[in-house]
Order: C-alpha cells, then structure tokens, then sequence
C-alpha cells in the first residue's frame, strides 16, 4: 500500500534556514545541511528547501546547500525558489535534488511547466501554489504570487488542473489563510484539489499538532503533509508525529 | 576496493547513486564509455527516464552492445527503475524493444478510479529474502517509487519483489547475474542503502 508522506519544509536565505509567520519576519534559525540531515535520521519521508533569496550570490550558496545535503541524506527532496527557466531546473537537478518545484514562475510562464516535464520527466516537476479564499471566484479560491503578496486572476482548482495538463507530477497547495496560524491546513481546498486531479497534492500551510495532518490526510485526501514550525522549534519531533499518526490507522512509514 | 561502474546514459538522477556508493565505502565512476565500465567489477544502471529515448541512446552509443557483453560475461548487474525496465524484451511505452535479458514485459498502470499514475512515493516491498541483494534487510521495507510502468516478467523465477498499488505487481526481478529494483534503494534510507550495500560487497 502507498503510504501517506510526511515532508518537512526548509526555507533558506543566504544559505541558512528561516521560519517565516506569514511570510513576515523571517528568522535564522540554523545550517540546512545539519537540519536535513537530523530529520532524515528522525524518519522524515521527503523534504522541500525553498529558496527565498533574490541575489546571484544568494542563488550560488543555496547551490551549495543543495549539493551538501545531496552528500547526506538517502531520501528524495525537491528544491523551489528561484526557479524560472528550463536551465535553472537542470542546475538543480544536477546538484543533487530529486524535483524542482515552480509556483510565481509557472503563473507568469506556464510553458516552463511543459519544457520542464519533457526535458526531465513529469515526476520531477511539482507545482506550487498559493491560494487565498475569495468567494468571488468559481472554486472559492484565488492564485496569488510573489509569496502570497500579489493576487492573479486565476481560479486555483482552474489552475490545478490546467498544471496537470501542461505535465507537473505533484501538486504543493498552500493557504495562504492557514499558514503560520497553527490552526490546522485548509481542509476543503485540499480535499478539492486532490479530489480534481490524478497526481499527487500535497498539503501546506497551517500545521501546529499532530491532529492537523491526521486531518488533511483522511478528510482532506492529501497524499502528503508539509510541515515546518512545528518541528523546527522543537515542539514535535518526527518519531512523535508518526506514532500519532500510526496509531490513527493512517498508513505510514515507521523507522 | 571494489569499483562500481554507473552507467551514463543522460537520464535521471545518476549522482545520487554515485553518493550512495561513496557513502558505502566503494568507488563509483560515472561513465557512458564501454571502456571505462568493462573495467568496473559491477554496473549499476541507474533511474528515471523514458523508454523509448533511453533505448535510442543505447543503440546510438554502443552502450546497449556493451551491456549484452557484460550480462554475458556473468558480471554483477543491478538496475534501477528504468533499469528494471529496459531489461525485458519490450515496454508498452512508445512501443519500445528492449535488451531482452529477461523474458517479458513492461506495460501501464490500468487506469483506475483514484489510482493515481506515477504511482509516486513510499511503498512496501515483499521481497525474496533468500536474494543476497536483500539479506538483512527486514520484510516489507518501505522503498520509494516513481513511476508509470511496471515490469511483467513472463515466469515466476524471475521474480524477486512483489507490491501492492492498485494491483499486485512485480517490484524487483532477479535472473544470474542480474538484479533489478523497479524503486530507487538510492533514496529509499537505510533498507535501500543496505541494499546497495549487498549489492557492492555480497552480490
């Protein structure tokens, strides 16, 4: 049986990772290789380093931390940030990642979607998205960008499926609502989603307890659960979270 | 100190295998050049990829030749995900033959409500505990996957591994020299690095 996945999400600036509470007031808060590697021994199924610097020389240590953490852990991670052209997905991909993930870059340019997944396979390019709630819309939900700053005009279930078909392999739906509130993920956005398209969706965005992935796992349908300040900080650990989740009977991977 | 040959065939992620290898303790050369790789004491073939291109690459760089001369030689093989693939005699995508090395197939997951194609993740693997490759390694170990295709090998002893997504199918094959995994052991921690770990000093 296909197990549901636990991935941990690792921001990183200037070559460090940070934890931002709605996208705000970003903190370091230690070396990604060492984190990486510290979740990859608690049992960590996947993770995602997104990178959040601008600069060429931002872009050069990230590489760096991308290779490092290629060096030491056995498990797959997917790299976003940054991301904006076929040649950029094959520098990462040759660093080490197993996936790149494109969010603000695909909303501008959705052939990179199309160019990436016949160059390197649909497995390796996730969408990420970020949507807002507005009624107004048909699916109730709204695209936004530049890192939940600026709004689209795009419909996010229209977007998903219009992702689908240009060729990514997963889908990353994060809410903007939710996150950094640790009040648990968007249930119905994700259970939509997931519900609308034949590759996996992965749920961000919202996680503070163990409950809340049990949530979206079961009645959001999410094939995975990202999850970020609720370890980062020390106040879960990944054994803690799967046991949790082992003993609700959800299907997952136990080391 | 053992050298393991990982053939270059300009698909997928070949470094993580290279890594894993270092990590092992052995040395690992990347290489498309027969030459280099006939002097490997083992080859691996490593993941991702489509069928169709994969084999035209073959054919075009001698590789595929080289690869029959290895196989015939009796020198340790292990595949990887398209690795275990193009070692049947065809591939239901793009119509593709293949070596051949195994009788059978490789053909698409059925089209299923709520089966979602790749089947992408972490899967239990039921495997033939008596393959060196998997000695030590503990029954239905979650391994990870990502493919569309799966391999359907005419007879059963040339199975190694059984999953289950959708349907029943076969995850590992084994003939001689040969051992193929349809998952990544690369990205697969500590039951997949065992396994590599067999495969350099066991198999």
């Amino acid at each position: 049986m296909l197990l549901k996945r636990i991935i941990v999400c690792l921001d990183v600036r200037n070559g460090k990772t940070t934890k931002g509470i709605r996208f705000k007031g970003n903190i370091n808060i230690g070396d990604p290789v060492v984190m990486a590697r510290h979740y990859y021994e608690e049992g960590v199924d996947e993770l995602v380093f997104y990178d959040i610097t601008a600069s060429a020389e931002g872009r050069r240590l990230f590489l760096d931390v991308v290779e490092r953490v290629a060096e030491q852990i056995f498990i797959p991670f997917c790299v976003g940030g940054g991301i904006g052209s076929v040649q950029d997905m094959r520098d990462t991909l040759l660093a080490g990642a197993e996936k790149v993930s494109v969010n603000s870059q695909a909303v501008k340019n959705p052939r990179i979607i199309a160019e990436g997944a016949s160059r390197f396979g649909s497995q390796c390019i996730v969408l990420g998205m970020d949507a807002l709630r507005d009624p107004s819309l048909p699916s109730g939900y709204r695209v936004v960008i530049n890192g939940g700053r600026t709004p689209t005009e795009r419909d996010a279930l229209q977007w998903a499926l219009e992702a689908e078909k240009l060729g990514a392999g997963e889908i990353v739906i994060n809410s903007i609502d939710a996150d950094g509130t640790k009040e648990g993920y968007e249930i119905t956005l994700t259970r939509m989603l997931s519900e609308a398209v034949q590759i996996p969706v992965v749920a961000s965005g919202g996680a503070g307890k163990p409950e809340h992935l049990a949530d979206v796992l079961i009645e959001g349908k999410a094939d995975a659960a990202l999850i970020a300040s609720m370890v980062h900080y020390g106040e879960y650990s990944i054994p803690q979270i799967k046991e949790y989740l082992n003993a609700r009977g959800i299907p997952i991977r136990m080391v | 100190m053992v050298t393991i040959g990982i053939m270059d065939y300009k698909a997928g992620n070949i470094r993580s295998v290279l890594t894993a290898v270092q990590y092992l303790g052995a040395n690992g050369v990347i290489s498309d050049d027969p030459d280099v790789l006939r002097r490997c004491d083992k080859l691996i073939i490593p993941g991702d990829g489509e069928a169709k291109a994969v084999m035209g690459v073959l054919a075009l760089t001698g590789l595929g030749d080289f690869l029959r001369e290895y196989f015939q030689l009796g020198k340790p093989i292990l595949g990887i995900c398209i690795g275990c693939q193009i070692v049947l005699e065809r591939s239901e995508e793009r119509s593709t033959p293949c070596l051949g090395f195994i009788p059978g197939e490789v053909v698409r997951f059925p089209k299923k409500p709520g089966l979602k194609v790749p089947h992408m993740g972490w899967n239990q693997v039921h495997h033939d505990t008596s393959h060196p490759i998997f000695h030590g390694v503990p029954e239905d170990s979650p391994c990870y996957f990502v493919h569309s295709y799966y391999p359907v090998p005419r007879y059963k002893e040339h199975e190694a591994a059984r999953t289950e997504y959708g349907i029943s199918f076969v995850s590992a094959l084994k003939k001689e020299n040969l051992i193929a995994l349809q998952f990544h052991p690369e990205k697969s921690a500590t039951p997949g690095l065992k396994m590599i770990e067999n495969f350099i000093f066991h198999c």
